[in-house]
């Protein structure tokens, strides 16, 4: 099995001897090592969460925003290289205006993962353009109901109930897969979301949570949620997960 | 010598290098551009058909353009909507075609009611008809009402200039149910419970206006559409021949055709 260093990693337009496009699955490594990301597509619409690692102390609150809307009924949440995230988020924004401008009407969520993904996926095959390090989560609320789409530095996008990628991936999916989300309003969500984050983040590093949602509630419109509901939610959270270790200690 | 320059002839050019020519053949000229000018701003061939006609040309009539002088209309009943249409094509006074057939399917519950220019409406649907099904395959069904409206608006709006098409979009989905959307030569898009288009359509309005009801049922509707149109043919030169109807729900597309004796009026 070939590895690191052994010449058909160079360039993303090179496939090894076993199949695999390397520079791609390097790409999908900037995304493991970010902070954790989450998406949650419950019955009444969807939530997107980040956790934002303290990059500096002197960092202004709600300077590093991770989660962008892309249309008034859509948004979305970036894993990985910032950068990169932001460059995607105004394509998808590009596109979603396009269409409306066309077609007179919002644009479907699975169209919009589309294009979102055709567009990932031009960067994995010319040799002069790398990659985008950066796992997309497109939320979005129409007349067909509440989605939740990924798209992978690849170029895949696939619709989810429940998706996490970043540090805390493993223990994020773990509790989401408890979860049933389709019976789930985004107000529990919210809380679900809070209480994940707290219980995967590691390091001694604190962290900024950010929320966003698009429901029912808010009018079928993508919003963040605001300061005053975050940290109502983050410390209900954090009193369950203090009581949940108060139980296993005893 | 000062020659007085006579006035009140209109707005000749002046050319003063003109001047040496001939009085008869200066004015010839003068009325040559001027058609030039006309004729072209119109995108109409050049050579005027009143002089052809004068000059004993037995294929003037061929200059004119070929125009659907019509009556077209739509209305949303309970279940969908119904559009209408006469069947007349002109070229002059010329009936080019008597049984045409001005409601062109956009998708299969989409249709679009052609008037004015022939040849401008069936190349806006032509192309309308590929962008729906190129659009179809990235939305994963059948496109909305809207979307087709929206698509012809753009097209209409954006060559406005070169077009003379007045077009009523139709049809039923399942996102919005039955839709009436209007637009007119200059590339509004207006949606409405009903509407009327083409030149034999002024003289119906105060019958439509004074007798349209919401929620009729399919019958209703289509024999309501027959009757006015019917009643704009009987007025409008530019009107005729037989009367085409289509009905579009989700159940599905009905057309009739009622012939030019059984009218009923």
């Amino acid at each position: 099995m070939s590895g690191i260093g052994t010449g058909y990693d160079l360039s993303v337009s090179t496939f090894s001897p076993d199949g695999r496009v390397f520079q791609s699955e390097y790409a999908q490594k900037a995304v493991d090592s970010s902070g954790t990301v989450l998406g949650m597509c419950c019955k009444d619409g969807v939530l997107l969460a980040a956790e934002k690692l303290e990059i500096s102390k002197l960092l202004e609150e709600n300077s590093n925003r991770r989660t962008f809307p892309i249309d008034k009924h859509a948004g979305a949440v970036v894993a990985g290289v910032s950068a990169d995230g932001r460059a995607i988020v105004d394509r998808a924004q590009g596109e979603a205006s396009n269409y409306k401008s066309m077609y007179g009407d919002a644009i479907p969520g699975s169209v919009l993962a589309d294009r979102v993904a055709s567009y990932v996926h031009v960067f994995n095959l010319y040799w002069y353009v790398r990659p985008f390090g950066v796992c997309t989560m497109l939320a979005s609320y129409d007349h067909n109901g509440p989605q939740l789409f990924m798209i992978d530095p690849a170029g895949t996008s696939h619709k989810y109930y429940g998706v996490a990628v970043g540090k805390g991936r493993q223990g994020a999916k773990n509790e989401l897969s408890k979860l049933k989300l389709a019976d789930m309003t985004v107000k529990e969500a919210m809380f679900a979301a809070a209480k994940i984050m707290h219980q995967v983040h590691d390091g001694e590093k604190g962290f900024e949570l950010e929320l966003a949602i698009v429901s029912d509630e808010t009018g079928r419109l993508f919003k963040r949620v605001g300061k005053a509901e975050l940290q109502e939610v983050e410390a209900a959270a954090k009193a369950a997960i203090e009581a949940e270790d108060l139980d296993m200690s005893d | 010598k000062e020659k007085k320059r006579s006035e009140g002839r209109g707005n000749r050019p002046r050319v003063d290098s003109l001047r040496p020519l001939s009085r008869r053949l200066r004015h010839l000229i003068y009325r040559f551009v001027r058609n030039t000018m006309n004729a072209c701003a119109r995108g109409r061939a050049v050579v005027s058909t009143n002089d052809r006609a004068q000059s004993g040309d037995q294929h003037a009539h061929t200059d004119q353009p070929v125009s659907l002088g019509t009556t077209i209309m739509a209305a949303c009943y309970k279940d969908g909507v119904v559009l209408g249409a006469d069947s007349r094509t002109s070229t002059g006074s010329y009936v080019a075609n008597r049984v045409t057939d001005k409601l062109t399917k956009l998708s299969d519950h989409i249709y679009v009611c052609r008037s004015g220019s022939a040849a401008d409406t069936q190349n806006l649907s032509a192309y309308v008809i590929w962008f729906l099904e190129q659009h179809s395959m990235e939305l994963g069904k059948e496109p909305e009402v809207l979307t087709a409206a929206k698509l012809l608006a753009k097209l209409a709006y954006e060559n406005k200039s070169a077009l003379q098409a007045g077009l009523i979009v139709a049809g039923w989905d399942e996102h919005r149910g039955g839709q009436v959307y209007s637009i007119p030569l200059g590339g509004t898009m207006v949606e409405t419970k009903f509407a009327i288009g083409g030149s034999g359509s002024a003289y119906i309005t105060g019958l439509v206006d004074a007798t349209f009801r919401e929620g009729m049922t399919e019958d209703e509707c289509r024999a309501w559409v027959q009757r006015s149109v019917t009643h704009a043919m009987s007025r409008d030169a530019s009107s005729g021949g037989c009367v085409r109807t289509v009905a579009i729900s989700a159940h599905g597309v009905r057309r009739d055709f009622l012939e030019g004796d059984k009218l009923p009026l």
